[in-house]
């Protein structure tokens, strides 16, 4: 599902951010990548979601070339992905519906099909009840919620995280864990980058982590 | 394809809900369009009378100036006036003879006394032609042409410089005006490419995570291409409200030039194709301000 070899970025100001990173990820895989900050977990992430290009090496996602992908073609490649993000990047001004639709209404979804998709996605991460509200008055925890409906409302094969449970308390986190867990027991591909050492011995993943850019551990696949 | 319209629908209920959300802004926009088309309307509509009432000036002054050759007789001006007069794009010809000629001189003060120093009378048979007012202004002069050819005619003049030089004026006001109309269509472009560039910076985030989850541009332009263009439509329609209003507020005065002329001439209002020009050109307008802009600032917003 996802292959890299050599791996570098390096930011026009000379700063690199990753070094030649390899390995690869099965389909259906759920990874942690891990590493203090800075050491090149988020750009990864971004690597991966096309939001920036690597300076070298080679990244396959889902048998496509990263390296040479034309522009015009990247809005479909980031359909198959559902981003996590730590400020989990909710628009204020719109209701929990309206956020979690933003996908499906992208995609040009049949509209009698979105309000079913958008509440199987709120019923999963436990909101059915708050889609009228604005994400506003919801707590932390429940923001990011959210934000896990929206990524996974046009069923994605691979979920990216990036510190999902970074502004949240222990019982939350583990909370938001269960829902990374029940979407890799459903086939997703699931990578998730953090620095919550209490996630990686509840879950019992693999794990990679990464040291100023480079690859330092990979524990391989874990049951 | 189906997705396609549906893409379309909701981008202009997304134009339309956003132009609502600020309902004050976006009629400052509109007023300010519509003002600015509303200019060179206005200055349109007026030349375009003028060049109609100068129209009737010009069939009123075609009058043709026939003289005929020293030592015709009454007898044979009579019997060529009187062959003008049968044919089918003359109205009337009035015979003015030599003595009559004389006498409305005479009358003239200053001419009186230079008249009396010459013994016998040099003024020629006139004949004066008035072509029917059906003939237009610019197959007056082969008129006066074959009028010249008449084997007893002298010279036929036809004086129409005065409302031609007036015509040129007009010419001139036009080009002023196109030229004005031209530079405030630029300015309309302007308008509506600032107001989108605004729109895009607030809607920033919105855009940052549409392009995540995989909007295309064309996708996120739309609903700015649609407010750009509403906001023209609107405009345009506003600007022919206001040279409406601005004509009905002159009928009075114009009622009143009219009879001072006593010219049949009446007010030209903005016709259906002025409108249709108007809406059109302003929804043209909004649409490619809103295109300039939103590709200048979509492209600057990451992720790309």
């Amino acid at each position: 599902m996802l292959q890299l070899s050599h791996v570098g970025k390096r930011y026009p100001s000379g700063y690199e951010a990753l070094k030649a990173v390899s390995f690869t990820l099965a389909a259906g895989e759920m990874v942690f990548l891990t590493g203090h900050s800075g050491a090149g977990k988020s750009t990864l992430l971004r690597l991966i979601a096309l939001i920036e290009r690597p300076t070298r090496g080679q990244l396959i996602v889902a048998g496509r070339n990263l390296q040479r992908f034309p522009a015009r073609h990247i809005p479909r490649y980031r359909r198959d992905l559902g981003v996590v993000f730590q400020d989990n990047r909710l628009l204020f001004d719109r209701t929990v519906y309206d956020n979690v639709a933003l996908p499906l209404l992208v995609t040009g979804a049949p509209p009698a099909e979105i309000p079913k998709r958008v509440r199987a996605a709120l019923d999963k991460v436990g909101l059915l009840e708050k889609e009228r509200l604005s994400p506003v008055v919801l707590s932390g925890g429940e923001q990011q919620r959210v934000g896990i409906a929206r990524a996974i409302v046009h069923r994605p094969t691979i979920l990216l995280a990036d510190e999902p449970t970074g502004n949240l308390d222990p019982d939350l986190s583990l909370e938001i864990l269960k829902l990374f867990l029940d979407f890799h027991d459903h086939g997703t591909t699931v990578l998730i980058a953090t620095h919550d050492m209490n996630l990686l011995r509840v879950a019992k993943k693999r794990v990679l982590q990464l040291d100023h850019g480079e690859l330092i551990l990979d524990t391989g696949a874990r049951a | 394809m189906i997705v396609w319209a549906r893409h379309h629908r909701q981008a202009l209920a997304a134009a339309i809900a956003s132009l609502l959300r600020t309902p004050l802004a976006s009629l400052m926009t509109v007023a300010v369009i519509g003002i600015t088309l509303a200019l060179p309307t206005g200055l349109h509509v007026v030349l375009d009378n003028l060049s109609h009432l100068t129209g009737g000036w010009t069939r009123e002054a075609g009058e043709i100036s026939v003289f005929l050759k020293p030592g015709t007789s009454t007898a044979s001006a009579e019997k060529l006036a009187e062959r003008l007069r049968r044919e089918s794009d003359i109205a009337a010809v009035q015979h003015v003879t030599p003595d009559q000629a004389l006498r409305e001189f005479r009358a003239r003060p200053g001419f009186g006394e230079s008249l009396k120093a010459l013994d016998t009378n040099p003024l020629p048979h006139l004949l004066v032609v008035r072509p029917v007012t059906s003939l237009s202004a610019e197959s007056l002069d082969p008129l006066r042409q074959r009028l010249a050819k008449e084997s007893a005619v002298d010279q036929a003049v036809l004086d129409l410089a005065w409302v031609q030089r007036l015509q040129n004026w007009l010419e001139l006001a036009g080009r002023f005006a196109a030229m004005l109309a031209l530079l405030l269509a630029l300015g309309v472009l302007l308008i509506v490419s600032n107001t989108i560039r605004l729109a895009v910076a607030n809607r920033r985030d919105e855009i940052a995570v549409t392009k995540l989850v995989g909007g295309t541009n064309a996708y996120i332009r739309r609903p700015f291409l649609y407010g750009g263009a509403l906001q023209g439509l609107l405009g345009g329609l506003l600007a022919w409200l206001l040279t409406l209003g601005a004509l009905w507020a002159l009928a009075g005065p114009i009622g009143e030039l009219t009879r001072l002329y006593q010219s049949d001439f009446a007010a030209h209002g903005l016709p259906a194709r002025e409108l249709l020009i108007l809406v059109g050109g302003g929804t043209l307008l909004g649409w490619l301000g809103a295109f300039i802009a939103s590709s200048v600032h979509l492209s600057a917003i990451e992720p790309t």
